[in-house]
Parts: C-alpha cells; sequence; structure tokens
C-alpha cells in the first residue's frame, strides 16, 4: 500500500521541501491542537458529549481512531475527520494525549450509584479496566474522571448493537440490570 | 511610485520626528518593549487563540491582545438566540480575565487605529505598542458601498445581526414585534463570506420561530449566488421537511439596494421585495484594519498569506489569520480561525526565536441547526502540499443525507460550543 505523503514524512522525518518555503511536517502537538476545538485545549473536554483524550491511553486512542477510519466503530463526526490521517499520525496524536495531565471533570454525580458501582465494579470490569478506570488494559480506554454522558451515550450504543462490545465486555454487561450499569458509569465518573 | 495619503502622511511624520518637530497627534507609547513581544490585534476567535497558545508554548514572549470590547458575543449559536431557542446571549460571550490570569496575556481593551509595518508599532485609542510580530484577527467589515442606501443608521432599521451582540439582539426583537401573517426578507451575499452554512442556518432558526409562533408568517430568502453554497442538499430536505410554505428561497437574487423608508430591498436596483423585517446581510471584506494597513490583496477584501505561518504576503513580520486572510479552501468559520489561530501561533514562536517553520494541519467542523433538535455538519482535514492549503483527499464531508444523525449532532453541537468558547477563555 502506499503511505500518503503526509504519514510518510512523518513517519520517516523527511522534510517536504517545497519551492514555497522550507517547513517540518506538522509536528505531533500541530496535528493534535487542532483536535481541541472541540475535544479542550491538550484534551481536556469542558463539553459533557465529547469525550476527554488528556491522558487517556494511547493504545485505546490508535484503536479508537482506527475504528472511526473503517467505520467499524459508528460515529458522527469522527469518520470523516479520521480518514484524514495516516497511521502514523494517529500514533503521534494518541501518543500527544496520552502525555496530558488528567483533566478534572466538573459534573453532578448521584453519590448512591457511586457507591453502588464501586462494589460492582473490581468483580465485574477489573480485569480490563485496571485500577479503578484509572488504567486499561491493552487498548481498553481509561475511564477515570470522563463525561459521565458521554460514557452513557457509548453504553447506548453498545446495548443497541450499533458500537460492537469486545467479548470479554459482552459476557459480564449482558446479564447486568439497567441500573447496574448506570451505577457503574456514575463511578468512573467520579475518579478523580 | 505613487504614494496614498496614508503612506504619505506616514513620510510627513517620520520627516517631522527626524528633524526634532513635535510629532504632532502622534500618541504616546502605551506600554514600553523589554523584551520579545507579539501584539495581537482582535480577541475573537483567532485572536484569543493565538495569544493563549504562543504563551502556551513560549513563556518568554509577551503577549498584548488588543480588542476594542471588554468582552466577545459568539456568532455560532446567535442564530438560536434569534429563532427563541436561546432565552439570552449569555451562554454565548466571554471574558478575557483568565486569559490574563491562567496565561498572562495582557489584555488591553482599545480601538487599533494604524498599524505602521515598516516601525512594527501600531496606534491605538489608548497610544501607541510596538511589536516584534503582529498577528491580526479582526473578522470582517461590510462593503457598504455594494448596498445603495445601506448605511449605519439603515443598519438599525434592517440589522445584519452578522457581528453577535446588540444588532442580533434587535434582531430578534423585530422578529417578535412582527404580526402573524407577516413577512420577513433576509439577503444572502454572494460569496466568500463569513461562514458559508450561516444564512442557511438562519433561516431555519427563523422558520422555526414562525412556525411556532406565527405560523401563517413567511420568510423570503434572496440569495445573489446561483444556490446554497453550504450542505445544500442536506438544508432543502430539513427546510421541506419542516419549514414548508414558509421558506420561500430564490436563488440568484442580489440586493444591490435598499429603502428604508419604504422597508424594501431592490433586487439587481430593479426589482422591489418589501418586508416587515428585513435582515440585511452584505458583502463583505476583511476587517477595517486591515484594509487601512495595506494587508488585503489585488481583490482589495481579502489578505494573502503565506499557508503555512499566515505571515501577510503584502507586510512582513505581520500575521493575518481568521475571517480576513485567504487559507485556500478553508471556510471563514470559527472553528477555521480557531485551527488557523494554533498553526500561526506555532510558527510565529518558531520565527521569533529563528527556528524552523511547521506545516500546517487544521481542521473545521460547522454545526448547523435544522430545528431545536436537529443539526447537520460540515467536516474536514487540511494539509500543506508544494506551499498550499489543501482539503486531505478522502476525508471529511457532510452529514448522511437522510438526517440518520441529525439528533446526535444536536447535541454534539452543544459541546462543540462550550469547548472552543472554555478554549477561547480560559
Ligand atoms: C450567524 C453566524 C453563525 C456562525 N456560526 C458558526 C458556527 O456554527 N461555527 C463556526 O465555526 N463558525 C461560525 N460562524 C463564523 C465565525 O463567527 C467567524 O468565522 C469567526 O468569528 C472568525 O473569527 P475571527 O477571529 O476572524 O473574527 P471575530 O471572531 O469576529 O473576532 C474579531 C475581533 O476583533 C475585534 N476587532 C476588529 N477590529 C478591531 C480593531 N481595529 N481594534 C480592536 N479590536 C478590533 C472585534 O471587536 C472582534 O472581537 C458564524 C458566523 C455567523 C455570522
Amino acid at each position: 500500500m502506499m503511505m500518503k505523503w503526509r504519514g510518510w514524512a512523518l513517519a520517516t522525518g523527511v522534510l517536504a521541501i517545497s519551492a514555497m518555503a522550507q517547513a517540518a511536517p506538522p509536528s505531533a502537538a500541530m496535528l493534535s491542537n487542532a483536535c481541541a476545538g472541540c475535544h479542550g485545549t491538550n484534551g481536556g473536554s469542558a463539553g459533557p458529549s465529547m469525550p476527554t483524550l488528556a491522558s487517556q491511553s494511547k493504545e485505546a486512542i490508535e484503536a479508537a481512531m482506527k475504528k472511526f477510519k473503517s467505520g467499524e466503530r459508528p460515529s458522527t463526526i469522527m469518520g470523516r475527520l479520521a480518514k484524514g490521517y495516516s497511521d502514523a499520525e494517529i500514533t503521534a496524536m494518541a501518543e500527544f494525549f496520552s502525555k496530558q495531565k488528567l483533566h478534572p471533570t466538573n459534573q453532578t454525580l448521584d453519590k448512591a450509584k457511586i457507591a453502588k458501582g464501586a462494589s460492582l465494579q473490581e468483580s465485574n470490569c477489573g480485569r480490563c479496566h485496571i485500577e479503578d478506570g484509572k488504567e486499561g488494559k491493552d487498548d481498553t480506554p481509561v475511564m477515570a474522571s470522563q463525561w459521565l454522558p458521554y460514557m452513557q451515550m457509548q453504553m447506548t450504543d453498545y446495548l443497541s448493537g450499533k458500537r460492537k462490545m469486545p467479548e470479554k465486555m459482552k459476557e459480564k454487561v449482558d446479564p447486568m440490570s439497567k441500573e447496574d450499569l448506570e451505577a457503574l458509569l456514575h463511578f468512573y465518573a467520579s475518579v478523580k | 511610485m505613487t504614494l496614498d495619503r496614508r503612506s504619505f502622511l506616514k513620510l510627513v511624520g517620520a520627516g517631522a520626528g527626524a528633524a526634532g518637530l513635535p510629532l504632532i497627534g502622534r500618541a504616546a507609547e502605551l506600554m514600553p518593549k523589554a523584551g520579545k513581544r507579539v501584539v495581537v490585534i482582535g480577541g475573537g476567535y483567532g485572536g484569543t487563540i493565538a495569544a493563549k497558545y504562543i504563551r502556551m508554548m513560549d513563556k518568554s514572549i509577551e503577549v498584548v491582545m488588543i480588542e476594542r470590547n471588554d468582552h466577545f458575543v459568539s456568532c455560532p449559536f446567535s442564530n438560536l438566540y434569534i429563532g427563541g431557542i436561546l432565552k439570552d446571549l449569555n451562554p454565548l460571550t466571554i471574558k478575557y480575565d483568565k486569559l490574563a490570569s491562567n496565561h498572562g496575556v495582557k489584555v488591553v481593551q482599545a480601538e487599533v487605529t494604524a498599524i505602521d509595518p515598516a516601525a512594527k508599532v501600531v496606534t491605538t485609542s489608548k497610544g501607541t505598542v510596538s511589536y516584534d510580530r503582529l498577528v491580526v484577527s479582526p473578522g470582517i467589515d461590510f462593503r457598504l458601498d455594494e448596498v445603495k442606501g445601506y448605511d449605519a443608521a439603515a443598519m438599525e432599521k434592517m440589522p445584519h445581526a452578522w457581528k453577535a451582540g446588540p444588532q442580533t439582539v434587535l434582531l430578534r426583537k423585530q422578529l417578535e414585534a412582527m404580526k402573524d401573517g407577516g413577512t420577513m426578507v433576509m439577503s444572502v451575499p454572494l460569496a466568500p463570506y463569513r461562514c458559508p452554512p450561516g444564512p442557511y442556518e438562519r433561516a431555519s432558526m427563523v422558520a422555526h420561530y414562525l412556525k411556532k409562533n406565527k405560523p401563517k408568517s413567511k420568510l423570503v430568502v434572496l440569495d445573489a449566488n446561483p444556490d446554497i453554497t453550504s450542505k445544500g442538499p442536506l438544508f432543502k430536505k430539513g427546510w421541506k421537511d419542516n419549514y414548508e410554505g414558509i421558506i420561500d428561497y430564490r436563488p440568484a437574487k442580489k440586493v444591490t439596494e435598499v429603502n428604508v423608508q419604504a422597508m424594501a430591498v431592490l433586487v439587481e436596483g430593479l426589482e422591489e421585495v418589501k418586508g416587515d423585517v428585513i435582515n440585511l446581510i452584505p458583502p463583505q471584506r476583511a476587517g477595517q484594519i486591515a484594509v487601512a494597513a495595506g494587508l488585503v490583496g489585488d481583490d482589495k477584501k481579502w489578505c494573502p498569506v503565506n499557508q503555512t505561518t499566515f505571515e501577510s504576503t503584502k507586510h512582513a513580520g505581520i500575521h493575518v489569520i481568521g475571517d480576513a486572510c485567504v487559507a485556500g479552501p478553508m471556510p471563514k468559520s470559527g472553528y477555521s480561525a480557531n485551527s488557523e489561530a494554533k498553526v500561526c501561533a506555532a510558527n510565529v514562536v518558531a520565527l521569533i526565536n529563528g527556528k524552523e517553520t511547521t506545516d500546517l494541519s487544521g481542521i473545521n467542523t460547522c454545526y448547523s441547526y435544522i430545528t431545536d433538535k436537529d443539526a447537520i455538519s460540515v467536516a474536514a482535514v487540511y494539509a500543506v502540499k508544494e506551499g498550499k492549503i489543501i482539503a486531505v483527499p478522502n476525508s471529511g464531508g457532510v452529514s448522511p443525507a437522510d438526517y440518520s444523525a441529525s439528533k446526535l449532532e444536536a447535541i454534539y453541537a452543544q459541546s462543540w460550543l462550550k469547548n472552543i468558547l472554555t478554549e477561547m477563555s480560559t
């Protein structure tokens, strides 16, 4: 497969030399800053339906972007945007956001649901959503401090089958009640 | 070589200074420059971001942002206010205090009246400010000479509402005061103008208001363009499904004159169209200060710039971003201005420090509301190829034609607004 010229430049570090001027190919920061209009400065989102990317796992962002690109993960705008980046650029952006400080979200959560979620999470989700969701196994996303409305929208897509659940997640989620799932999301949103 | 009046006055001024004569009318220096300094003109979608990101990237550079107002009202979502969906403009209003306290941006409330590219000095209503590099993001002003009779007084009767604030409030008040069965007329200028889908979103929001509150009323859209300039098929479907019989869309109708007394507009100086409310969106060009400073190109409207550094091709050391500049296929949108500002900031920092510049990577996403619960979008990724900005092939595009994503996009659009305004103000 031929790599896109921009991806090639980034991967090899070769500068694109043009007649106009000599400039380096877009850096990881240059690529990632463009995302901040929707995802917040350095990926710290202030909008409840847009996920915070700051301190998200590199593997999770890479996996998400590639699935957006292929259409495997449903989206409104992200599929259209992800197609504009080479795999090397996606990796560069994923690494950039993974290195940003965790962005504390300011949201109203239900105390009782948090407590219930806390009691459920270790045994049900803890093998992949490690450390109270502050870390993720392989490409499992970090859930700690994520926006509740964003996670609820994703859970709706999972339950309707619009977004495909990983096998291990499906085994755990299928027998759970809506209330339990909701409690889990409140818990993860609350983790600082 | 011929001299225009401004250059002539500058020469006379310089001569007077050299001869040790008093510089009549020359304002005093507002803030003496010690180290490296970037001055940013405009505290809107482009200016705030350029100012903030330069400080985030290099704290050793002093950044002075000069803005005429003490707050900024966002055009994005102002159509929802006109359509009665937003109660007031508060969610669209930002202040600058946190740019100062979080990033050390020095915010000066003043009008910039002149730029001297040779001396690297801007003149403001409060005094002069010198710079090493200047970033200009003044947005748009109107080509009023192309609409006969449309002057400052006419604007109070036939608002443009194309800069958010009092004009936006005026248009909503007029719409609210209109009788049921009345007609609102809206004129759309020839592209390029600020926000390609903006007029059609406004038409949708006005129609939403009329359908709900004044169902016997009509909206006539007189579009100078041969067709809807952005997301055309989506707007047409949205109007057909929701506003049949309310929106009367008439393409290729260029308004060239207004008659305030008769509350009428004239298409090509001939066909008169009357309205109880008239929203006249005039043809546009770069903000006045960019025109006065000789930053516009041969078209006398927009500012040509290097497509990676955004440095003016007219005057070295001055960068122009946002609506005022020509950034290849990037539309004149808030998101583009935001994206351009970051690319410009990185390269201004590089140039001041004698480092290599970096090619642009940019994004635009624009949401337009069709009803209070449905929105559509256009999105694209931009890169530089051989010195020119291009939309990256096989990416970007508009929402699905069947409106299957419109409910979700109406939700995402709200978070977009929240994030982009938070970026600009914290
Ligand atoms: C109705 C409408 C809807 C829109 N919707 C969207 C949308 O949904 N999404 C989107 O991305 N874009 C949208 N836009 C477009 C967006 O508003 C502009 O593209 C954006 O504001 C451009 O940013 P800018 O920095 O160039 O100018 P502005 O944001 O207008 O900022 C310019 C600033 O400079 C100041 N200024 C100018 N001259 C001087 C001077 N001489 N001295 C001091 N200060 C000065 C002004 O006061 C102003 O604050 C919309 C526009 C309209 C009209």
